[in-house]
């Protein structure tokens, strides 16, 4: 049987499509893994924050830079402390000097000095990532390096991710960051690490004041389901749909 | 079909052949759906095991009271019985072990976090006896007069 190099070539470049086609579709179509569920499916982690008992120590900024192996001076941080002080003539001076990392042990914002009698209310707020139920970080990943967890955390895989940067752009709330060492996304998640083993978060552990608490919101007997459910509490930018599990006491209309 | 319309199109099923079988290899074998959603569940599955798998390194307040019974036993009938030993001591990851003697914070800006006077009504930072760092004894460290494990009782 005669061969030329041509027809060989066309056979050979037909038989390799022939073989790939029906297993890669396969794979790629296919996408239902039957029965792959990962993370505790009957928990929901959820975080309260009461903004009321914050007093701006840091020490959450601190203990979860630590943790989470975050660049110490680097002006990145998983979750950060807000300071707010509202005048009484209407005006909102908010600072955030390195997150919170070191506490707030001056009463100058951005090199300004308020009068304590012009202050009508002042008050510090906690933010970290709202592991929302609608992430639109994952929406927005060109290569599934980002997900929700079946325990409905967002997790970034760093091994995957290319770091494009569209979550980062895509989060409403900034939680998202550029990690210098790593080279990919970063942002908090939930302290997954200890969650999944029954310790609490590095930065819910740090506080003195009990202002973060996290806790399963399936569980109708847990602390901070208890809260969610008769409390009185709201989420940061409710208005884009994103539905975040992380819910404020006391949180003023300032906060944006 | 002439010639020089199919030649082309060879070309281009075959550049589909090779990402697909490149994919087989590239592709982990975990990767794909896992959970209700193609839009937020579609990851690769080990990465889930990786993140739990991240040391450790803030061990708690009940493993430090294991070994310093003295100091902890002071410590949780005072006011600052609500203060994790490791936000001041650092965290405990390898102690006793690989680290001796954990690094101890005694700055007097660890103690301003939270006793800095700061005027700021509706914040529980008011409630919080405080003082003027720059003018309280401003170059004395505040464990000289003051015990952080029991701050109700001065120790000079």
């Amino acid at each position: 049987m005669s061969c030329s190099r041509r027809d060989f070539m066309k056979k050979a470049l037909g038989t390799a499509v022939g073989a790939a086609l029906p297993a890669a579709t396969g794979a790629f179509l296919g996408p239902r893994d039957a029965g792959a569920s990962v993370g505790d499916a009957n928990k929901r982690w959820g975080f309260v924050v009461d903004t009321v008992k914050c007093t701006g120590c840091g020490f959450c900024v601190t203990a979860c830079k630590t943790e989470n192996e975050i660049p110490w001076d680097a002006p990145i941080t998983r979750t950060w402390v807000e300071r707010y002080v509202v005048t009484k003539d209407g005006e909102t001076h908010i600072d955030s000097p390195l997150g919170g990392r070191d506490g707030y042990i001056d009463d100058k914002i951005r090199g300004e000095s308020i009068d304590p009698d012009d202050i009508a209310k002042a008050f510090f707020v906690p933010k970290l990532c709202n592991q929302c139920d609608n992430p639109p970080c994952v929406q927005v990943c060109p290569v599934g390096a980002t997900y929700q967890t079946n325990d409905g955390v967002v997790l970034v895989d760093p091994k995957w991710c290319i770091g494009c940067g569209y979550c980062i752009m895509a989060c409403p709330y900034g939680v998202r960051f550029f990690h210098p060492v790593t080279k990919v996304a970063d942002k908090c998640n939930f302290c997954y690490h200890r969650i999944t083993q029954g310790m609490e978060a590095a930065c819910v552990q740090a506080c003195p004041f009990e202002a973060r608490l996290m806790g399963d919101l399936n569980d109708p007997e847990d602390p901070v389901a208890k809260i969610v459910a008769t409390q009185r509490v709201s989420v940061l930018k409710d208005e884009y749909g994103t539905k975040p599990k992380v819910f404020y006491l006391g949180l003023d209309q300032k906060v944006r | 079909m002439k010639k020089h319309v199919l030649r082309p199109l060879w070309v281009a099923i075959g550049l589909v052949a090779v990402v697909l079988v490149a994919r087989q290899f590239l592709v982990p074998p975990d990767f794909g759906v896992h959970g209700d959603s193609f839009t937020y569940n579609f990851y690769r599955l080990s990465n889930v095991q990786e993140w739990k798998d991240f040391p450790v390194k803030y061990q708690g307040q009940a493993s430090c009271v294991r070994c310093h019974e003295e100091n902890s036993a002071e410590h949780a009938t005072s006011k600052h019985a609500t203060i994790e030993c490791e936000n001041c001591h650092g965290p405990g990851v390898g102690h006793p072990k690989t680290v001796k003697k954990l690094p101890i914070d005694t700055s007097r800006e660890q103690c301003l976090r939270c006793h800095e006077y700061l005027a700021y009504p509706s914040s529980q930072r008011m409630t919080l006896p405080s003082v003027v760092g720059e003018k309280h004894r401003p170059r004395r460290e505040c464990r000289a007069c003051h015990n952080p494990h029991h701050p109700d009782r001065e120790d000079t």
